[in-house]
């Protein structure tokens, strides 16, 4: 507000930390309490991240998308009838709905042979996340996968689906791995983070114990590249040792971990010498 | 195994066992529906409350919840209970024992003496039949005092916990959290980093910080790092300055089992903490955090509700005479605690059990993105948490923890509690604060100094 008391000292001395942090600091305050602009600040941040988990998985827009780029793709529904219960039913969103499993059956009837990878996209926490990195994820990885002469699965699009549903369609495929893109719980900086869970021979029951994760791809965080240079890599491991999870390790993770060039390090300002 | 049978009008309503009065006179919350233990209506939910309100205090010490030869939790409250202290409320019911506390029989010295005489189970029947008003006003009697570098939970304070997390644990970025939170008053319960790696080497680093800025600006309080204990005694075995010695806890044995630790393990975990002897008012040092819903989400609960197991794991935390313990009640989600309601009423629960145990219990005011809560929510909590003489809660910039993705107390929050409950930090942070000329504090007015302190404005000139 342009009328703040200037004793209130609503603008901050402190304000250069900024720079080492996205923390929100150096807010200022009116009396003991936030600033206007800093209020608001913060309730759109939470409005946009609320949105993101109540958005609608436009599953049409995606397969139609898809099929522009020649790719087959398949609409599952998991057993979450709607949002309210799959926030508070993770079961039911880890099961696909009986009707989808027998039309998934179906599809590895007509497809015998198995796949060495299924990919499975569901909204998860956040359809908005999936609504813009699944195709530009997709086309970097599969380019590569294709070179390496991987085999892959019509991309499974599971409406109300959890991680843990690409299992059960990993199986039901009969496939050797299953990977799933599912937008992750919106941070309040972060609406649309998709995360990336690897299973090396994907079974109903299993725990995360067994699946590998490569999280925070967004235009902020980790580059699509790089997540597909990363699923790459468990791919051949996975082969090579026959198992996923947390015997795992993800070498190649060690190499990306960057720092963020946003926020220089400046040392310890706090304990540097005077 | 009794059964318990209980008639209103015309309907009769029955219960196979205590645990099943007991989840079904909860009031509702989504993690009990999800365990399948919940009443199956409203009006089944009250009768289990009436039933409930029945039952002889005595009862809970004959029939265990989860079976004495299974759990050590178990084992731990059936062996250290305190008969002579239980013996003024022993002949009471569950009902009469509600009446008791909020009667003037029950007052701060009665009750800290009833404390060992308790078990978690009659902590928590006697709470699922309180309103939240009854929640606040015996809480409110109750203190819970504890001492390290500094003195918590005081009549007329409220401390917090500054929370300066980054997402790669950069020292610059930490550390600009920390003064940032320290101009705003806060930090005087500890500066507990949540570290996004746990590589023991980086655990050290951040343990070596903060002690070095804790000793070199003079700041009467402690810090942690809230690493798993088993990596705190490697630390201390290393020859790390550690103050706080952290763990997450849960109310089974399994549920504990599944974070990695039993009560043999927090035990070392005790002893190496006092082994280096840091404290210099006092030697409670553990800090734990527990919050409803982690037995069930480890499939470790038994079939007991979620908030019957949750005040077990105060017995877990009190065997260490803890420092603090921390509720962190929104951050699990909404599979276990839906909305607003449901978190506001688990918080108040949650810190009403712990003190009536006599466990000094602070409460991360928080929620995720996809509960049904928002600010206005946390406001309610805070503002409930602050009347009924809550020990500590988080302070972090903004409120949005940039590392865990959640949002908790901000240090504004904390002094808005402050300001309107005439609420101070604890006395030798208070003293600090004048010293350095932060703020003061008369009245419930807080009074910033004109200036920044000549230390910090030295450390800011180095950013140049």
């Amino acid at each position: 507000m342009a009328n703040t008391p200037q004793h209130d000292n609503s603008t901050n001395p402190w304000l250069e930390l900024r720079r080492l942090t996205p923390a929100r600091i150096a807010l200022g305050r009116t009396g003991t309490s936030l600033p206007t602009s800093a209020q608001l600040d913060f309730q759109y941040a939470h409005a946009q991240a609320r949105d993101a988990v109540h958005l609608a998985f436009d599953h049409r827009g995606l397969q139609a998308q898809l099929s522009e780029r020649q790719r087959a793709s398949l609409l599952l529904h998991s057993a979450a009838p709607d949002r309210d219960s799959y926030l508070q039913r993770p079961d039911l969103g880890r099961r696909l709905h009986p009707e989808s499993a027998r039309q998934l059956r179906e599809h590895a009837q007509a497809n015998p042979g198995g796949v060495d990878l299924a990919i499975v996209v569901a909204d998860g926490l956040s359809a908005l996340a999936v609504h813009r990195h699944t195709l530009p994820f997709l086309s970097r990885f599969e380019e590569q996968s294709a070179a390496d002469g991987w085999s892959t699965s019509p991309v499974i699009l599971v409406e109300q689906g959890r991680v843990a549903v690409a299992d059960e369609v990993g199986e039901l495929l009969g496939a050797k791995m299953t990977v799933i893109l599912i937008g992750e719980r919106p941070g309040l900086s972060s609406p649309d983070s998709l995360g990336l869970y690897f299973t090396f021979n994907p079974k109903v029951g299993l725990t995360d114990a067994y699946r590998n994760c490569i999280s925070n791809v967004r235009l902020e965080g980790l580059s699509y590249g790089m997540a597909a240079h990363r699923l790459l890599y468990l791919m051949r491991e996975a082969c090579r040792r026959q198992l996923s999870g947390v015997n795992l390790k993800d070498e190649a993770q060690v190499h990306t971990l960057e720092a963020d060039p946003h926020t220089p390090n400046k040392g310890n300002f706090l304990l540097s010498k005077p | 195994m009794a059964s318990f049978v209980h008639t209103v009008g015309q309907q009769t309503y029955r219960f196979d066992s205590l645990k099943e009065v007991m989840a079904k006179a909860s009031p509702a919350r989504s993690g009990d529906f999800l365990a399948g233990v919940a009443a199956s209506n409203d009006g089944e939910r009250v009768a289990a409350q009436m039933a409930l309100a029945d039952i002889p205090l005595t009862h809970f010490l004959s029939e265990a919840l989860i079976p004495y030869e299974e759990d050590e939790v178990t084992r731990l409250i059936i062996d250290t209970h305190d008969a002579s202290a239980f013996a003024p409320v022993s002949h009471l019911t569950v009902g009469g024992f509600r009446d008791w506390l909020l009667s003037d029989q029950a007052d701060e010295t009665s009750l800290r003496a009833l404390a060992p005489g308790l078990t978690p189970e009659m902590a928590a029947a006697v709470s699922k039949i309180m309103r939240v008003q009854d929640l606040v006003l015996v809480a409110q009697k109750i203190r819970v005092v504890t001492r390290f570098r500094g003195t918590m939970g005081l009549r007329g304070r409220l401390s917090t916990r500054l929370q300066p997390n980054h997402p790669t644990d950069e020292p610059a970025g930490i550390a600009a959290s920390i003064l940032d939170g320290l101009l705003y008053g806060n930090g005087d319960a500890m500066i507990g980093i949540n570290p996004a790696t746990d590589s023991i080497s980086s655990i050290c680093a951040l343990l070596e910080m903060l002690d070095a800025i804790i000793q070199r600006y003079e700041i009467p309080t402690q810090a942690c790092v809230l690493t798993h204990v088993t990596t705190s005694i490697e630390a201390i075995n290393r020859g790390v300055p550690l103050d706080l010695v952290f763990q997450s806890i849960a109310g089974t044995e399994a549920a504990n089992a599944s974070f990695g630790v039993n009560l043999n393990v927090l035990k070392e975990g005790y002893e190496a903490g006092l082994s280096l002897n840091r404290g210099t008012l006092g030697q409670n040092l553990m800090y734990f955090e527990t919050g409803q819903g982690s037995a069930l989400s480890a499939n470790a609960h038994h079939g007991v509700d979620q908030q019957t197991c949750e005040t077990r794991a105060y017995a877990v935390a009190r065997h260490f005479k803890p420092f603090l313990v921390n509720t962190v009640v929104g951050f699990i989600g909404p599979e276990y605690l839906y909305n607003g309601k449901q978190i506001i009423r688990a918080g108040l629960e949650d810190h009403f059990c712990g003190k009536l145990l006599g466990v000094p219990m602070g409460c991360d005011i928080c929620y995720t993105n996809h509960a049904e809560a928002d600010q206005d929510d946390m406001d309610t909590l805070l503002t409930l948490l602050g009347v009924a003489g809550i020990n500590f809660i988080m302070g972090i910039p903004g409120s949005d923890d940039i590392m865990l993705n959640y949002q908790t107390t901000s240090f504004h929050d904390a002094l808005y509690a402050r300001q309107t409950l005439g609420l101070k930090p604890a006395p030798e942070f208070e003293a600090w604060l004048a010293r350095t000329g932060i703020f003061t504090q008369a009245d419930g007015r807080i009074r910033f100094g004109d200036n920044l302190p000549p230390a910090f404005r030295q450390a800011l000139a180095q950013l140049g």
